[in-house]
């Protein structure tokens, strides 16, 4: 049994909300440099140069790359041999998004509740998700996500009858709607079975990948390959003024499901894509 | 597709010029609004109550900022999605305003409006709040403080950069952009502007 304070969790969370707003990671530095590349269009070569500026800008400057400034989603991977001591874990992280937005100067973006729409001033609640895992270590992985992306995500139960061609279908459709919403080029989660709710969580934790790494089992692998070149035929381009890079990457999570069910989750990300961990 | 400077307030004649595509500079005072300013706008239009700018020849940025850090005049300060607005932007436009900035696609009811009372559809980059920021030399709060990041601020901006995608004329941007590199295969056409009459 290893013993983690949760002020050591709170630490973690406060820096880290910070850190991803600021500095833009690797994988998507590589990834929007790889775009530059891609890119024929003229308009979308100029949104990329300003998007390569903003975040060298923020890095600097140390200044939030976007001001939306996100709801921060706090996933936890707890070995099962860890002890967390020193008080209510969910409250250790709220207290560290508390202070993170406050020191950071971070956009206070979330409210009390749906309808009431009054805002917290902390940007509490995150959203905490927990896996317990082997081991005796606590993995904290954040992202800060921006609301114009989560937005244009979609969900559907398909019928197991529409099968692969049926749920690609759905998944470029909804990255077309999305369109310059979204602010691509994007990254796109895609959640494939499990049931209504898993669904969703997969394709949100296809997301947390590096960027452009592909699925372990060659076959989606190939699906997310394929799905890359259709969605980038769509003619979207950066921030939708027309070009051939619409997407990034596509990520795609999987699991078993019912006999009935085809349930398909795609989760749309932005190109300002602020994930950070770190292991305690 | 031309480079145009525009100086506020906007004049019809001006918005006659910007096409769709163009590249729009703009200099001189514009206002911040979000979706929960709007409504108390509308409201306030509503109950007889007078705006809390002149809306003759104004132009509207949809925006929500970060806290400026010590020595900044705002923080990162770039478009959130319009389609918020579509509710409230016909009976901005009904009053005068002559230019939005935002990000992202809008109803046909909007594109109308802009035919309808005069007014152009502006995008500026997604994203890119650091970079816009530096565009912008002052910034005040004039209305609906409680809201925070949401409420109406005052900017003074110089050469802002934005991008036209609906016009006084019906053109439509993202249509024509986005047509110039559809592929032939695609599942997925871009939609065509409905042609008002
Ligand atoms: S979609 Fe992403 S990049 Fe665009 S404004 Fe929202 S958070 Fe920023």
């Amino acid at each position: 049994m290893r013993e983690i304070h949760v002020d050591q969790v709170a630490d973690a969370v406060a820096r880290l909300v910070q850190e991803a707003n600021f500095k833009l990671s690797d994988d998507v530095v590589r990834a929007l440099s790889q775009a530059q590349s891609l890119e024929e269009a003229p308009v979308g070569q100029t949104v990329l140069m300003q998007i390569v500026e903003n975040y060298t800008i923020a890095e600097t400057e140390q200044v939030p790359m976007c001001q939306d400034t996100g709801v921060a989603l706090v996933f936890l991977e707890i070995g099962q041999d860890v002890h967390l001591v020193g008080g209510d874990l969910y409250e250790a992280i709220n207290r560290g998004v508390a202070r993170g937005y406050t020191e950071g100067r971070l956009r206070m973006s979330m409210l009390n509740d749906p309808i009431q729409r009054v805002n917290t001033r902390d940007n509490t609640p995150a959203m905490i998700y927990v896996d317990i895992v082997p081991g005796d270590r606590l993995k904290i992985k954040v992202d800060t996500k921006g609301g114009g992306s989560e937005n244009m995500s979609q969900l559907k139960m398909l019928p197991p009858s529409a099968g692969w061609e049926g749920a690609k279908q759905f998944i470029v459709e909804t990255v077309a709607a999305a369109g310059p919403n979204a602010c691509p080029p994007l990254l796109v989660g895609v959640g494939i079975g499990g049931n209504f709710d898993k669904c969703a969580l997969l394709a949100k934790k296809a997301l947390l990948r590096e960027v452009g790494s592909p699925h372990p089992d060659p076959e989606w692998a190939a699906r997310e390959q394929e799905l890359l070149e259709e969605i980038n035929k769509l003619g979207v381009g950066p921030m939708g003024l027309g070009g051939v890079v619409t997407a990034l990457a596509v990520h795609i999570e999987v699991m078993g499901c019912h006999i009935t069910a085809l349930p398909v989750a795609v989760n749309i990300e932005c190109h300002s894509h602020r994930h950070k961990e770190v292991t305690l | 597709m031309a480079r145009i400077h525009v100086t506020t307030p906007i004049t019809p004649e001006q918005v006659r010029q910007i096409r769709a595509g163009d590249e729009v500079l703009i200099t001189g005072e514009i206002y911040t609004a979000r979706d929960a300013a709007h409504k108390r706008m509308v409201e306030d239009l509503a109950a007889g109550r007078p705006l809390p700018f002149d809306p003759e020849g104004a132009v509207i940025y949809y925006v929500g900022p970060t806290p400026p850090k010590p020595g900044q005049v705002i923080g990162s300060a770039g478009p959130t999605t319009s389609y918020r607005m579509d509710k409230y932007t016909p009976t901005m436009l009904r009053h005068g305003v002559r230019l939005v900035i935002g990000k992202g696609y809008r109803s046909d009811e909007v594109k109308a409006a802009l035919q309808e009372y005069g007014g152009a559809y502006l995008v500026a980059t997604g994203g890119a709040g650091a970079l816009l920021a530096r565009r912008i030399e002052e910034a005040e709060v004039i209305a609906y403080e409680d809201l925070g990041a949401e409420a109406i601020r005052r900017l003074r901006v110089r050469e802002f950069p934005t991008i036209c995608i609906n016009d006084v004329h019906g053109g439509d941007q993202y249509f024509a952009g986005q047509s110039q590199w559809v592929k032939p295969d695609a599942m997925v056409k871009p939609k065509p502007p409905v042609a008002s009459e």
